[in-house]
């Protein structure tokens, strides 16, 4: 896979959250990615957004324009912060499972809109979670 | 600080979001829309978000408690306009936005409103009758 350009934003309040928004828009109308796709991950990344702010009090995004070939282009974002981390991954990707307030739809619900997720957290030390969006799927 | 105005049109109360939304603002939309329900006695909401891109599960079930709220206030909610890519991106992420009525736009929005507000309406006269 190559890397065509990357950036990094750092999340410290909500607002930050709302130029993230932007920039990922910037990149997947770069890469002309349809409407739907485009809204699928903006929702995405605004979940994992809101659990870096509530869980961890904010971090790091990379947001990167990759390809596979010319027609495979995608945008992958990679969350990362130094927060507690999660202890038990299997019941945080199931519905409805959350340990603060929320529906506890985020991480499962992230998963369904995009095209690959990936998830790695360690107690104590932070977690990293990245997804891919590609431009058709 | 930010802040979505909330007009007040007879016995309704309209709100347009034309801003990105994030999650201090919509909460701040909730206590704003139930203060003012209580303060003009207002029987329907009618928010429209025609010009909203992303609603997430935060978002959604703000739309879910504003619907809530406003309905043990005697008031009704509908939510308009809403962009089919939104509605595509909710189903998926799990939203089932139970309990909120929607309508395609602002005009459709406003006659289902006036629709509910009409089917409870006729008991009215009848109890007048018992002061002739």
């Amino acid at each position: 896979m190559t890397i065509i350009s990357k950036e990094t934003i750092a999340i410290r309040t909500e607002q930050d959250a709302v130029f993230l928004r932007h920039r990922v828009t910037e990149y997947c109308v770069k890469i002309r990615m349809g409407l739907v796709n485009q809204t699928k991950l903006l929702t995405a990344a605004s979940e994992l957004v809101r659990n870096m702010l509530r869980y961890a009090g904010g971090g790091v995004v990379l947001c990167e324009v990759v390809s596979q070939s010319v027609l495979m282009m995608g945008v992958r974002l990679t969350f990362t912060d130094k927060g507690p981390g999660i202890a038990d991954i299997a019941a945080a990707m199931k519905d409805g499972f959350s340990t603060g307030k929320s529906l506890g739809l985020g991480l499962p619900g992230t998963k369904r809109l995009v095209s690959q997720f990936d998830i790695k957290s360690q107690l104590g030390k932070g977690t990293s979670v990245t997804i891919l969006k590609w431009k058709n799927g | 600080m930010d802040k979505i105005p909330i007009l007040k049109m007879g016995q309704y109360l309209l709100v347009t979001v034309q801003v990105d939304l994030y999650d201090r603002l919509a909460l701040g939309l909730e206590s704003d829309l139930v203060n003012m329900i209580r303060k003009h006695s207002s029987r329907g909401v009618l928010i429209d978000i025609s010009a909203v891109n992303i609603v997430d599960s935060f978002m959604g079930r703000i739309l879910g408690n504003i619907a809530q709220m406003s309905k043990i206030l005697d008031a009704h909610t509908v939510v308009v306009g809403m962009q089919p890519a939104v509605a595509i991106t909710l189903i998926e992420l799990g939203l089932p936005m139970t309990g909120v009525h929607t309508a395609l736009n602002v005009e459709k929005g406003m006659d289902l409103l006036r629709e509910q507000l009409l089917a409870q309406e006729p008991l009215t006269p009848e109890e007048d009758d018992d002061y002739q």
